[in-house]
Order: structure tokens, then sequence, then C-alpha cells
């Protein structure tokens, strides 16, 4: 699973304002956002951001609204210049590119998804699709074959004739993933891709998009607001709050042991019994021995909701936890009844802020 | 004596005035006047404003306000020779475009030019009862013997109005581009959208003879370039910012996002001003029938000078049909492309 670091930050700032190297002193003598803001009038976007993504990863980047998740996201393909730092990928350092290979790098190892679809309302569907080809100069005849192959894959079969603003919103994002596909690129960022879509479709679209990934393995970067969307993609989960990154990890751990209020404030509105897994929360066994007195075999990836109705409620029991056919742990249900309290009850003042 | 000898007398200086004194050549009115012996007494209430011609009275120094009319006058006829040497042969190729677009529309004969503008108008708004109700307005001013003098019209409009978007055009993409080009173009074109049509064709008569097709083709397209310019500009200004981005995240070069992305989504607005563009040019090139353009305006002319009510009520008519004409089809145009690109 651990795959090879594909994006690499380092060190990244960003400040807007008409003097940002400036307001970077002032950053780095520890003026806050909001001082920044009021003393300096300059705009904190990043603040030595430190992450790597590795490849065939889903990295979810999560914050609420204003966080910089946008932010961080664009200086991957250096739609935004950083104000000090560095991203590196493939071990190639992004900001020394000259504008050709800069091109490059954004024609074949990235592509990406946005939260408003940004299709072009005047080209068909397959047109749009195969306009991540097109742009590289690829005949037309090759290109269409190429988004008509990709428009299958995401469910849009014979609808390639047809204009966007003929499709749903659902299947407008579906053109965009099949755009970001058809370029065939390792990399794929997608900025809030299905925070624009209803519940429901927003579930089938996490769905095809994590059915896709089993098989395509591509390194995505996916931006999110919403903690029950981060943990169903990610492999790798990095929270970011006014610019900087709170906590950065396995989702589970965050869960488990969050660092920060605001993170606690997060997590405590979910439902913890889907979404954490026996893996986190069982007690490896290291002598090899099947406990006595077990209830059962349990899988390692089960999710804790399937244990309590396994179990029908009873406290007392445990179970030996399976993985590849070999028991790794043991699992008792009152460390599973504890899991499932938040450290902080989203009651006792976790929305002071 | 004058009412304003004070202020010379104030500031010391009578001198220098007086210095000015030409003797008793010309004669102002108040000097008459006085002669005859009405004496206009000067109170408060008929208090002139300190003018040239009243400071002039005055003190004999100061210019009086024929000086000043005699000034441009000159400035600008010992600029004219300069600027006909430059403009000549700059705009010459204008005189050869008209004169062949007219001859051309002239010569085709009707049993040709019906079809080809029955095909342009299905082509431009694929509607079969915008052809027919083109086919019957061209059909009676024809009947009523208004042909040649309606294509002649039609002929200057289709030269100045594809120069128009031709120049028009560019100019709006440059301006959508730099900031600051914009915030230079537009006062110049806030003026040539403000002066009367009028106002434009006096420098130009002196420029150009009046025999000449390109000084009335001159204003027409100052005056209705500014349309396609400034939608241009707006259209590309207010194309979708996530579209542009997503365009730059593939990669896509400067050229391949203009022709690709930003002309085709700024299409709707670039034909709203080509539509207004033409439009302009036909209220133009009636007014230009004063310096000798050809046209349906000729005889509205004529209806005019000559107080011939009918002439001028019946080629007004064309006129009127002419601008339904050409706003129907370009507004088929513009609809069409509309409705090809909606959100
Ligand atoms: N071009 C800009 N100029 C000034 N401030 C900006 C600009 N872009 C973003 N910001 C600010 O940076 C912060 C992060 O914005 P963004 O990355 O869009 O957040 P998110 O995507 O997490 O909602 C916000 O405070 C926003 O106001
Ligand atoms: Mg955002």
């Amino acid at each position: 699973m651990a795959g090879n670091i594909k994006i690499s930050i380092r060190n990244l700032y960003k400040i807007f304002g008409v003097d940002p190297k400036a307001a970077l002193e002032h950053v780095l003598s520890g003026t806050s956002k909001a001082d920044l803001l009021k003393e300096h009038r300059h705009v904190l976007g990043l603040k030595d951001i430190n992450v790597d993504m590795r490849e065939g990863q889903i990295t979810v980047i999560m914050g609420l609204s204003g966080s910089g998740k946008s932010t961080l996201i664009r200086h991957l393909n250096r739609l935004i210049e950083p104000t000090a730092g560095e991203v590196w990928v493939d071990g190639e350092e992004v900001l020394a590119y000259d504008e050709a290979r800069l091109r490059k790098l954004r024609r074949e190892v990235m592509s990406m998804v946005f939260q408003k679809f940004a299709l072009l309302p005047h080209r068909t569907v397959a047109e749009n699709s195969g306009t991540t080809l097109k742009v590289r100069g690829v005949a037309k005849r090759i290109y269409l074959g190429e988004a008509s192959k990709w428009l299958d894959r995401v469910g849009l079969h014979g609808y390639g004739d047809h204009y966007p603003h003929q499709l749903s919103g659902g299947m407008q994002q579906r053109v965009g993933i099949a755009r970001a596909l058809t370029s065939n690129s390792p990399i794929m960022l997608m900025d809030e891709a299905f925070s624009a879509l209803d519940p429901l479709i927003r579930t089938d679209m996490q769905d095809l998009l994590l059915e896709l990934q089993t098989e395509l393995r591509k390194t995505i970067v996916f931006i999110t607001h919403d903690l029950d969307e981060a943990l169903k993609l990610a492999d790798r989960l990095v929270i970011l709050k006014d610019g900087y990154v709170v906590q950065q990890g396995e989702p589970q751990h965050i869960l488990l042991n969050p660092n920060d209020p605001y993170i606690e404030d997060f997590v405590s509105d979910i439902n913890r019994a889907r979404v954490l897994r026996v893996r986190s929360i069982m007690i490896p066994l290291n002598d090899g021995g099947i406990p006595p007195g077990a209830h059962g075999e349990v899988s390692f990836d089960d999710t804790l909701e399937s244990i309590i109705a396994r179990s029908g409620g009873d406290t007392s029991h445990t179970y030996v936890v399976m993985r590849d056919g070999m028991a790794v742990g043991k699992l008792e249900m009152t460390s599973l009844v504890k899991a499932l309290v938040p450290r902080v009850a989203s009651e006792s003042g976790a929305r002071n802020y | 004596m004058a009412t304003y000898d004070f202020v010379f007398d104030g500031l010391g200086l009578r001198d220098w005035c007086d210095a000015g004194k030409t003797g008793e050549g010309l004669v102002s009115m108040a000097d008459l006047l006085a002669k005859t012996g009405v004496i206009e007494e000067s109170t408060i209430w008929n208090l002139p404003f300190p003018s040239l011609d009243q400071l002039n009275e005055a003190c004999d120094s100061v210019a009086q306000s024929r000086d000043v009319t005699k000034g441009v006058e000159d400035g600008f006829l010992a600029a004219k020779d300069a600027l006909r040497f430059v403009l000549d042969p700059l705009t010459q190729p204008l005189s050869w475009f008209l004169d062949g677009a007219l001859l051309a529309f002239e010569a085709a004969p009707w049993w040709l030019m019906f079809p080809v503008l029955m095909a342009i108008v299905y082509y431009s708004s694929k509607s079969a009862r915008l052809v027919v109700f083109v086919t019957i307005c061209l059909a009676f001013l024809a009947f009523v013997d208004h042909y040649d003098h309606a294509m002649q019209t039609l002929a200057i409009i289709f030269v100045c109005a594809l120069l128009c978007v031709l120049f028009g055009v560019p100019i709006g993409i440059a301006m959508s581009r730099s900031d600051r080009l914009q915030r230079m173009t537009i006062p110049v074109l806030d003026m040539l959208q403000t002066l009367p049509p009028f106002v434009y064709l006096i420098p130009l008569i002196f420029l150009f003879s009046v025999t000449e097709p390109k000084l009335y083709g001159i204003a027409i397209i100052l005056y209705a370039i500014v349309p396609v310019i400034r939608l241009t500009d707006l259209g590309i200004r207010l194309v979708d910012k996530d579209v542009i981005e997503a365009a730059d995240s593939f990669g896509m070069t400067d050229r391949q996002k203009l022709f690709g992305v930003q002309i085709p989504l700024a299409l709707p607005n670039i034909m709203a001003g080509v539509n207004q563009t033409i439009m302009m040019s036909l209220a133009m090139v009636v007014i230009a029938s004063l310096v000798s353009a050809p046209g349906l305006g000729v005889l509205v002319l004529r209806g005019i000078r000559n107080l011939e009510l009918g002439v001028g009520l019946v080629s007004g008519l064309g006129i009127v049909l002419l601008a339904i004409i050409l706003d129907r089809v370009t507004k088929a145009a513009l609809d069409r492309v509309n409705a090809a690109q909606k959100h």
C-alpha cells in the first residue's frame, strides 16, 4: 500500500497582498493570520505546509471553507505561485520549471477536476472529455476514441453527442472525471469535486471513484470539507485550519487521537461505528496464540457497526481478529464501546470557536 | 470706458495694453453704439462675463474670440497636409472596397441577388419564416423601384460593418488582455459614441475630398465600430473564471485558450456587438448622404430639400424595412449562438 513519495510539499507559504515578501517576514516572526490581515492588510493563505503524498494513494485534504484547501492544491500545478517553499513531483522541483516544462506537467502528469465542473458549454460531451488530449495536438479521431472509452467507463455510454447543459449535475461531473482520465496522467487533483452534488449522487460518485481507483491506482489529491467523504476516500488525511496543517496521518488514527479541539469538533459529529474499523482498536496478538473463550472470528477490516450487530449488543464478548486467514489480534467489546465515545463529546464545548 | 478697465489698471498693466493698440482698424459694435450716442449704463445687473471680447475692449493686448477660431482653423489647415499625406494612402483601400462593393451590388441582376441574399439569411438564421419575410420586404422595395438605392445602402453597410468587425474584434481582444489599454481606449470610445455624427463630418470633409467614398466610409466606421469593440472586450472579460482556470490546468497555450475558449464563450456578446454595429452603420449611412454617400439616404435628403413628402416617406419606409431585416437576421444568428451554449 505504501508507494513511493510522488508529491512532496516543503515549507510552503502563500500570502496574498501587494507585498507578500515583506508580509512573509511578519509571518515568520510569529504574526497570526488575523493580525496579518488587520495590521498589514495581507491574507495568510498557507503557512509552513509540509506534506508528502504517496503514489497510488488518495490523499484527502480537509478543512472548513477558507482554510486554504483550494490554494494548496493549486500550488501543485502552479495555478498559484507560492510566496516561499518547494513543491517536488517525481523528484523534480516544479517551481524551477520554465513555461514549456510546466505546460508539459499540466498536460501529461496532472489533471484536475473542478467543483463547478468547468466544462466547455459549446463543445459536446465527447469533445469536452477529449480536451486534455486535444491540447497536446492529438488527432481528433484518436482523442474522440479515447474520450468515448472513458465516458463508457464513468457510466456515460451514448452521451458523447450531448451538450453539457443537457446533462444533470452528477452526469456533468462524470464528464469532468472522464476528461481528467482521458489525459491518462498519473496524478489527479480534485478540488471539492463532489461538493456541488446532491447527497445521494455524491455517494454514487464516491463509489465510482473508489471503483476506478482499485483498478487505476492513480495518485489522487482530493479536497473536501466533509469528514464523512474524507473518511470514506482517504488513505491519508491532511487537516487544514487557517492555512496550516493541524494534523495529518492515517484517518482512523486521527479519529481516535485528535490532537486539536478543531479536529475533535469535526470528529464528534460523525457516526464512529460506521467509520472505525476493527484494525484500529484491536489488541495485537504477540505470541500468535488464540485467546481462550472467544465468541467467534471477525475480519481485520470489518466496521465496528457490523461487530455490534453480531454481538447483539452484549459487551462481555471477545472476538478473534482474522486477516488473510491468520489470527492477528483480539477485540474486546468493552474497548469497542469506549472507542465509540469521542474523547470530547460534542455538547461539552468543542463548538466554542 | 470698458467694464474691465479697472482690472488692468489695478494690475498696472496699462502700458502693456496700450502697446497692443493697432489703431482704429476694427471697430466694435459697442464703440459704434457709443458714437451714435446710445450709452449703456453699466450696473451690476448687466455686468458682462469677462469673456475674451470684453477683456479686449479694456485692453487691446488681449486676443478676441474670433482670433481663437481663426487660430484653430489655421492650426488645422497647417496640420492638414501632413495628416493627408499619412492618412490618404492608408485609407485608400477603403475607397476601393466601397467602389467595388457598390459596383458589384449594382451590377448583379436582381434574379441573382435575391437567391444569394435568401441563402445568406437562411444560413445565418436557419429559419424559413425569416427568409420569406426578408424576401417579401425586398420584393416590396423592388416593386416600388427602390431596389437600386437599397442595394447601394446594403453595399456600404456590408463593407463598413465587415471592416468594423475585422478591426473591432482584435481591438476588443487586446483591451480585454490589458487593463492599461482598456483604460486608455474607453475615453476614446466614449467620445466617438457621444459626439453627434455631424461633428465628425467637419474635420473629415477638410481632410478628404467630398467626392471620395472613403470620406463617408471613415465616418460610418468610426461611428459604428464602438459597440463591437466594447462588447468583445466585455464578453471576453466575462468568460467564466472557472473555465479559464480549467483551460490553464490542462496546459492550454494562450492561443488555444483564446480561440478554443475565450472567443467561443464570448461569442454571444460579440454577436450582440455586431448587431449594434450594423444598426449604427445603417443610421450613419443615411446621414452620410450629406457627403455624397449613395443609397436610400439620398432620397430622404431629396425629400427634405425639395419638400417632396412622398419621396421622403417612401424611402424612409425603405430604411425602416432594411433596418428590420438586418436586425432580425443578426438577432436570429445571435439566438442560435446563445442556444448552443446555455449553461
Ligand atoms: N486571490 C486571493 N486574494 C486574496 N485572498 C485570497 C485569494 N485567494 C484566496 N484567498 C484567501 O485565502 C484563504 C484560503 O482560501 P481558499 O484556498 O479558497 O480556501 P478553501 O478552498 O479552503 O475554501 C481565504 O482566507 C481566502 O480569502
Ligand atoms: Mg475551495
